[in-house]
């Protein structure tokens, strides 16, 4: 989805408040939050790509202006509410006021065809296809042409996987990209790696045939 | 911060919503309390950034360990005691050089190999971090105090898989000789994201 989530290459924000060597948290129940939702994945309550996908789905707003623990917390929650753990009624009634959920998913989607195997050294072109659902192609890479550095391991396909829908386990690649392809006049240079599946990309042959 | 007007009603505090659904996990006979109680020693002694320190002061060290962990990190990591997550398959360990920078971030989240590095500070969770490292690294790191010389290439790495990155930051000059339990001492958690060298390179 083209969410607040999806951060790379926007403008308009300012130094990166940074503090070296910074504490990981600052308060107690961030770290009690942090493994709450791991021990919900490790109950088998949902992927981590459902739970990246609540995050991804709050309210563009919320997500703005939440922590990142924050962040984690809502995912949780939303995610009890809709595997039937909980229902939103008790989280307010034990939190003792309004508790912000996670808008509802749209459907997931299995592995994109025709699926090509690439090579390393081969140019490619990433696809430029929208989806509402959950995806790990970040939107400053679509449609943009980058060299395939070497072939990576398989991983479940997370805009099935996050949503429980059937699919095959997909390569993943290195694929190198240009920030001044990315972003013509209008970047530093750099070579900007991106780890893509398979079903996100196409030979750069294939362009002018279409996505 | 004010949250009052996301859903209508007057928000809970985040320590009530965060309270709220561990009484419920609770209820539902979830055992949340032992899962904290392992999560915050997990957080607290085991992901610290120390070991990667290890891993990094071993490779410069050992020349043949460095090559391992350049071909396939997740098992040099496992040489010396580290694990990582089962969804985490791979750890790739990029190594600087004077001529090339190297540097982490996850656009779309927070991904990192945290049982390596140690789990990601705020900055790098930021919006600012994630939106502007891509697009204008040279500018980023010169902002976050690393001036790097323009011959310097740099390279960013957009943590978008369950692959995981480290950085092996280039070894100082003057520690060249130092015993590997020493070297461990200087390798810093942002040496190892790569948005600061350390002092000497």
């Amino acid at each position: 989805m083209d969410g607040m989530h999806d951060m790379g290459g926007r403008q308009g924000f300012g130094p990166v408040r940074y503090q070296p060597n910074a504490p990981v948290f600052h308060e107690d129940w961030e770290c009690r939050v942090n493994a709450l939702y791991g021990h919900a994945v490790r109950l088998g309550l949902f992927t981590m790509d459902a739970y990246r996908h609540a995050i991804e789905r709050m309210a563009p707003r919320h997500y703005m202006t939440a922590s990142y623990y924050e962040r984690t917390l809502t995912s949780l929650a939303t995610l009890l509410v809709e595997k039937g753990v909980v229902t939103r009624n008790e989280l307010e009634a034990a939190a003792g006021g309004a508790f912000p959920l996670a808008a509802p998913s749209a459907p997931g989607r299995s592995n994109l065809t025709p699926n090509y195997r690439f090579q390393s050294g081969e140019l490619v072109q990433v696809r430029n296809v929208d989806f509402a659902g959950h995806t790990r192609l970040p939107s400053y890479i679509r449609g943009k042409r980058g060299v395939v550095v070497r072939e990576t391991l398989a991983y479940p396909f997370p805009d099935a996987h996050a949503h429980g829908v059937v699919a095959q386990d997909e390569p993943t690649y290195d694929v190198a990209f240009r920030a001044e392809d990315l972003w013509p006049n209008d970047s530093d240079p750099a070579t900007v790696h991106v780890g893509v599946f398979q079903s996100y990309l196409m030979p750069a042959g294939e362009v002018a045939r279409g996505s | 911060m004010d949250n009052s007007e996301i859903s209508g009603g007057r928000v809970a505090d985040v320590i009530n919503r965060a309270a709220a659904v561990e009484a419920l996990m609770e209820e539902r006979g979830m055992e949340p309390a032992a899962a904290i109680a392992r999560g915050v020693q997990s957080a607290e002694e085991d992901w610290v950034p120390r070991n990667g320190a290890r891993i990094v002061a071993k490779a410069w060290t050992d020349p043949e360990f460095r090559q391992r962990l350049l071909t396939d990190g997740k098992a040099a990591a496992a040489e010396l005691g580290f694990s990582m997550p089962a969804h985490h398959r791979f750890l790739v360990a990029l190594e600087n050089t004077v001529d090339l920078h190297n540097v982490i971030v996850c656009t779309l989240c927070s991904c990192t190999a945290f049982t390596i590095i140690g789990l990601p500070p705020d900055w790098y969770k930021d919006l600012e971090y994630r939106a502007r490292v891509v697009r204008q690294s040279r500018t980023v790191l010169r902002e976050m105090g690393l001036d790097l010389p323009q011959s310097t290439q740099i390279k960013v790495w957009d943590t978008t898989t369950d692959t995981r990155y480290m950085v092996i930051p280039v070894q100082p000059p003057e520690t060249l000789g130092w015993p590997e339990e020493k070297l461990v001492e200087i390798v810093t958690k942002d040496s190892m994201i790569g948005v600061s060298r350390l002092p000497g390179t």
